[in-house]
């Protein structure tokens, strides 16, 4: 009796899991290993090196990929997101293949200017340690500009949407000056500022510190002035308005300025180190492309997109936790 | 310790120190022991629009008694939130003036609340901090939080303490906007149209909810409103403004024992009287 209901559930098993087989990671096991073959079967043009390291990971991705098409739901929650992004892992192994193909293996796009993806990668092995000294060099300057300047930005942007007579002196100083884009303040920063360091802290934190001063004063005189009424009735005095009642209710245009300024701030950052640092990324890119190193240059360029992209996305982190009074449906 | 907080813990069935026997509390009885009133005297005021004034207010004049519900009504734009304001001690008046005690009105204090047509929450801020908000600008959070607690047990809320402005119902948010000044104990009570945008079921349950707590707790309550028949079921008092610039143009006492029902054939009849005078306002 057991026994057949077990053969049942087995069979009932089997022809599930037939059903349940991921078509996509299927595919995509088939474009990696694709990927991997042309990058070891075919000989480069010029030597590009770790052609056996690229092609064994891409591999591997096959192979992960083979394994995850039938156990992928298994996985609950990670599965459902893992399959939600198989026509892109398709996409990535048919690109792979014919970025070797086109590039090391025919050709046809030439280096210097054009470099496959293990060249890339080869990048990496080969700079690690100098890449990791830059990325330190580049997070550092950019975490003490951005912070000095989103701060100063911020009470800056809480005294001119507070006070009147900051408002009517600051305000138009503000608009004069905000628009500039802040590259256009480096030679007279370079010549103020003992060092390139120093000047290149303050370039990031006006470029940052001036969008989150001017939509933080915009959130603080927009505010709902009937929150002020309710908070004096109940016996607020000034501070407790400012801290508890301006400050809260302009948080979600004070993100709307951080973000802007985290895109300026990046900017400013690549520029400001290509004009005057010894180490960081923006120099990296401007020492490698002097040597037509332009491999080197688009290896830096992905760390760039990860780091930016990384810390936009704490950004989103951040603001949603500290906005999740709104109500949703928003963005 | 005071007593409307006493009241209003012993209400809560929370008193900490001390409760008072509920039975032994009328209202009139408590109310006489506190010497409260609002006085206007000879209030106009008027608007600058554009240059040339518009006139609001014109000549009010009006003497509160502790512990007394007073009803405004008039047509809609003459002048009753811009009184309140006033009484508030939001706005200051263009002629005339304003007593709280006989002392003159001459700012914002929580002894005097106003509760807004909108519930006007902090939408940042949960139920519980929203009605917290009073007590913790006078830094009284940290000693009395229970009154908070209470506050919201008052009004039926208590369950929502965590939930955000947004999450509540309108009836909902205009009974954290009561909690929220009640909870300061106040000697009086501004009241703008606050079920003004209410379904009819539940401005019903509201106005009984706050007949109930003006018994219980013993403010003076003056209630802005449009619906007569509200102000006839809450009001010892009822008085009746012209059109803009607002002029009292009629006062009537309704001395009806609480709970009253909507159908009692004298309140029927004063309303019919009412709804004429407003009639002749409105003309
Ligand atoms: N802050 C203000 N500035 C200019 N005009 C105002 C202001 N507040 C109210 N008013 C005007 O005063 C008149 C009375 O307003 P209000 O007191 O709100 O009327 P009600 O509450 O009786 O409907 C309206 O015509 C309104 O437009
Ligand atoms: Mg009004």
């Amino acid at each position: 009796m057991t026994d057949i209901v077990q053969t049942l559930d087995e069979q009932a098993d089997t022809s599930a899991a037939t059903r349940l087989v991921w078509k996509h990671g299927l595919i995509a096991a088939v474009t990696w290993a694709a990927a991997s073959i042309v990058t070891i079967a075919l000989p480069d043009t010029i030597k590009w090196g770790s052609v056996g390291l690229f092609s064994g990971l891409t591999g591997a991705g096959a192979a992960i990929l083979l394994v995850l098409a039938f156990t992928v739901h298994t996985l609950g929650k990670t599965g459902k997101t893992i399959e939600h992004y198989g026509p892109w892992l398709i996409a990535v192994g048919v690109w792979f293949a014919l970025w070797e193909f086109t590039t090391a293996k025919t050709g046809w796009l030439p280096k210097p200017f054009f470099s496959p993806p293990h060249g890339l990668l080869n990048v990496y092995v080969v700079e690690f340690d100098r890449l990791i000294v830059c990325i330190g060099y580049s997070l550092r300057l950019w975490g003490l500009g951005f912070f000095s300047g989103v701060t100063v930005g911020f009470l800056l942007g809480i005294a001119l949407g507070w006070s009147r007579s900051f408002n009517y002196w600051g305000m138009p100083i503000l608009k004069l000056i905000g628009p500039v884009p802040a590259s256009a303040w480096i030679p007279a920063t370079f010549y103020f500022f003992p060092t390139t360091f120093d000047a290149s802290i303050f370039l990031v934190a006006l470029s940052c510190g001036i969008p989150v001063a001017i939509l933080t004063a915009s959130g603080v005189s927009s505010v709902n002035k009937a929150y002020y009424d309710v908070a004096r009735t109940l016996g607020a005095d000034e501070r407790f308005q400012i801290l508890k009642v301006a400050i809260p209710a302009s948080l979600p245009h004070v993100f709307v300025g951080l973000f802007m300024g985290l895109y300026y701030s990046f900017a400013i950052l690549v520029v400001a180190e290509m004009l005057g640092a010894k180490f960081g990324l923006g120099w990296y890119i401007q020492f490698q492309t002097a040597y037509s190193g332009y491999a080197n240059v688009y290896a830096t360029i992905v760390i760039m997109a990860v780091l930016c992209s990384g810390i936009v996305k704490l950004l989103f982190v951040a603001r949603d936790r500290l906005l999740s009074w709104q109500e949703k449906g928003l963005i | 310790m005071n007593a409307p907080l006493k009241s209003l813990l012993s209400f809560a069935g929370l008193g900490r120190k001390r409760q008072e026997p509920r039975s032994s509390r009328t209202v009139p009885a408590d109310n006489a022991r506190r010497n409260i009133a609002l006085d206007i005297k000879n209030v106009s005021h008027h608007f600058d629009i554009a240059g040339s004034p518009l006139a609001v207010l014109d000549n009010v004049t009006i003497s509160v008694k502790p512990g007394e519900f007073v009803a405004l009504l008039g047509p809609s734009g003459c002048g009753k939130s811009t009184l309140l304001r006033l009484a508030a001690g939001l706005d200051t008046p263009s002629r005339g003036s304003l007593l709280e005690e006989g002392q003159p009105i001459d700012g914002p204090d929580p002894s005097r609340l106003l509760v807004f047509q909108d519930p006007t929450l902090f939408p940042w801020r949960t139920v519980w901090r929203n009605v917290a908000t009073g007590l913790e600008a006078r830094g009284l959070l940290d000693t009395e939080s229970a009154r908070v607690d209470n506050a919201l047990k008052l009004v039926k809320l208590d369950k929502f303490a965590d939930a955000y402005p947004h999450q509540l119902s309108g009836g909902m948010a205009q009974r954290v906007a009561i909690a929220r000044a009640l909870v300061n104990d106040p000697h009086l009570l501004l009241l703008d149209e606050p079920f003004g945008k209410l379904d009819s079921l539940t401005r019903m349950t509201l106005q009984a909810e706050l007949t109930k707590l003006w018994q219980e707790v013993g403010f003076t309550a003056i209630l802005v409103t449009h619906d007569v028949e509200e102000a006839l079921l809450l009001a010892n008092r009822v008085i009746v403004f012209s059109d803009r610039p607002a002029r009292i143009v009629a006062e009537f006492e309704v001395d009806k024992p609480y709970p009253r029902h909507r159908d009692d054939t004298d309140l029927v009849h004063l309303r019919q009287t009412i709804l004429g005078q407003l009639g002749i306002a409105n003309d």
